[in-house]
């Protein structure tokens, strides 16, 4: 009779404990479920009032309650451009130097130090941008460059102005030194993943440690280095703190990159709690919408090429 | 000695020049990031430690002008921190034991592993704003409840990603032995699985804490700031980040020396947390 009941209670238990964990795995759908349907009426009044030239607007006026996108898009996709441009080559270059060339004995350690790196919080990075880098960089380097890039034709109108240390250029560079020892451990990861009978079959005929990677590391890991560059890529277009410090916070639309501008995540960290009026707070919270389908596109395709290289991996081994 | 004679030389010369080029370059990159990193370490440090002393953790942050501490920001980042993960870890761990043991014919794992993975690098300004929209905005104030479940939100897909990767580290063959026993299958999970995983759900639920406790873009529209001592979390909360920001973008000296004291202590203990992890997976082997 009770080993009887005590299966029933093990069953009904069964039932509660799966449905629970059910409950809390949903939980996660219905997490990014209701962010998209909060921003959505969050940002209806301004979507509404705007129209979809609210994405191609330049102007951003409290004053007027006349707002626009189009700055902090701008300095979103510029900031992070620049922040690629700088990130991808030198962690790509981290990653071959771990993987490849680097002495055993220093191995573990190097690759220790940037993922512990990788974890220092960004508001660190972003003060020493401003208080360290800023000056620095306002002093020494600013001048140099709009005297000699400033100088040349078509480019020329990018990297002219006053130096003031701060600005989308700045904020840019940051953004790159952050964004380094995240992307250095993933591509480190992935070269990793190459299987060693590959690499040794390609010297023993005679490759050069350049070759080996050219013809054998990247092919291979090809997909999986776009998806973690996609990653990376969606880390500097959400970064706030790196970038609040240093970029300036002014809404005006500047072909230089030496000026201060914003990115959609300062935006919101500067105006949100200070934001008054319907519309003013509406438009913000646009701003964060337009941030998280942007992000959440990126993503999407690094997760999508980042499970293919898996897939792959999984049927050559 | 024909063959050998048939060995372009240049040839030979232009690749070998082609590789010690692009190997001269990885060498001068990886020096190229660590300079960075390692100036910026090196100004922490320096300027942490000279304005790092007792009264950092005893004194309540001074209003302009006058000397002071981050003892209440400390208190009330732990505070927050803790209610966080408090929040987060139960949910996270119960959705990482459905991915890891419900989820074999089940089509929507998939989707809310993908979805999962995209809410791991959504930017963190995005739930404040999130949170704001549900808690700020009908409670008509800010609150350190708010904050907490902003970071829970944060180190929710963390605690989900790496209890599913743990648990699929215990063989299937512990899962059969359990069951041939004649346990019920949450026994098997409670009983004996998460057992078997403790070690990494823990380490999970570690990181989660350090990836949190610097988090402040959410922070910013939930918990706020407080001058003073805070006796709820139905309040504005004091926290280490805001108060950084703040004081750092601050014109007072005395605000920014304290935001590099707080910047240390916050560097430190999220590496202090990560070394904590890598040595306690290293045992765990």
């Amino acid at each position: 009779m009770s080993i009887v009941r005590s299966g029933i209670r093990g069953r009904i238990l069964d039932v509660v404990f799966a449905n629970g964990t059910r409950i809390c795995a949903f939980l996660v759908l219905l997490i990014i479920v209701a962010i998209m349907v909060s921003l959505l009426i969050g940002a209806w009044p301004a979507l509404k009032k705007f129209g979809p030239s609210f994405i191609i607007s330049k102007e951003w006026n409290p004053v007027t309650e006349q707002f626009g996108a189009l700055v902090a898009i701008y300095g979103t996709v510029v900031t992070s451009i620049i922040a690629m441009l700088i990130g991808v080559p030198v962690s790509f270059g981290i990653a071959i130097f771990i993987t490849e060339l680097c002495p055993a004995w220093l191995k573990q350690p190097i690759a220790t130090a940037i993922e512990l790196l990788a974890a220092i919080p960004s508001i660190i990075y972003g003060m020493w941008g401003l208080f360290v880098f800023a000056p620095f960089f306002g002093d020494h380097i600013e001048p140099w460059i709009s005297d000699t890039l400033g100088r040349l034709p078509v480019i020329g109108p990018l990297f002219s102005g006053p130096p003031l240390g701060i600005g989308v250029l700045t904020a840019g560079i940051i953004l790159g030194i952050m964004v380094i020892p995240f992307m250095a451990s993933v591509f480190r990861d992935l070269f990793e993943v190459v299987p060693p009978v590959l690499k040794e079959s390609a010297y023993g005929i005679g490759a050069t440690t350049w070759e080996v990677i050219k013809k054998i590391v990247l092919p291979y890991t090809k997909v999986g280095v776009v998806g973690a560059i996609m990653l990376g890529l969606g880390r500097a277009l959400g970064e706030t703190m790196a970038v609040t410090f240093v970029i300036g916070n002014a809404d005006r639309l500047e072909t230089s990159l030496l000026m201060p501008g914003n990115t959609i995540s300062s935006s919101l960290a500067n105006q949100f709690t200070e934001a008054v009026g319907e519309i003013y707070t509406s438009s913000l919270i646009a701003l964060g919408l337009i941030l998280f389908f942007l992000t959440f596109m990126v993503l999407a395709l690094a997760k999508y090429l980042l499970i293919r290289l898996t897939l792959k991996e999984g049927v050559r081994t | 000695m024909n063959g050998l004679r048939n060995i372009d030389v240049n040839l030979y010369r232009k690749r070998r020049i082609v590789n010690f080029l692009i190997l001269t370059c990885s060498i001068l990159t990886t020096l190229f990031g660590l300079f960075w990193l390692v100036w910026l370490l090196a100004t922490l440090f320096f300027h942490g430690f000279r304005y790092l002393d007792l009264s950092v953790f005893t004194q309540p942050t001074p209003p302009p002008g006058e000397s002071g501490g981050l003892a209440n920001a400390i208190a009330g980042s732990v505070l927050i921190t803790f209610m966080g993960v408090f929040l987060g870890a139960p949910i996270g761990v119960l959705a990482g034991t459905f991915l890891s043991e419900y989820s074999i014919r089940s089509r929507i794992a998939p989707v809310i592993r993908f979805v999962n993975d995209v809410l791991l690098s959504a930017p963190s300004i995005i739930l404040g704003v999130f949170v704001y929209e549900i808690v700020v905005v009908p409670t008509g104030h800010f609150s350190g409840w708010a904050g907490s479940l902003a970071l829970a939100l944060i180190a929710l897909p963390i605690i989900v990603r790496t209890t599913e990767d743990m648990l699929k580290l215990v063989p299937n063959t512990v899962r059969e032995a359990a069951c041939a026993l004649g346990a019920p299958r949450w026994k098997v999970t409670v009983a004996i699985i998460y057992r078997a995983a403790k070690a990494g759900i823990l380490t999970g639920i570690l990181l989660a804490i350090a990836r949190i406790s610097g988090e402040t873009a959410p922070l910013l529209f939930t918990a706020l700031n407080n001058q003073f001592w805070s006796s709820s979390l139905n309040e504005p909360v004091a926290n280490l980040p805001v108060v950084i920001f703040q004081f750092a973008m601050s014109p007072y000296e005395d605000w920014q020396n304290l935001a590099w004291a707080g910047a240390l202590l916050i560097t430190i203990s999220v590496l202090m947390l990560n070394i904590i992890v890598r040595t306690f997976l290293r045992t765990g082997k």
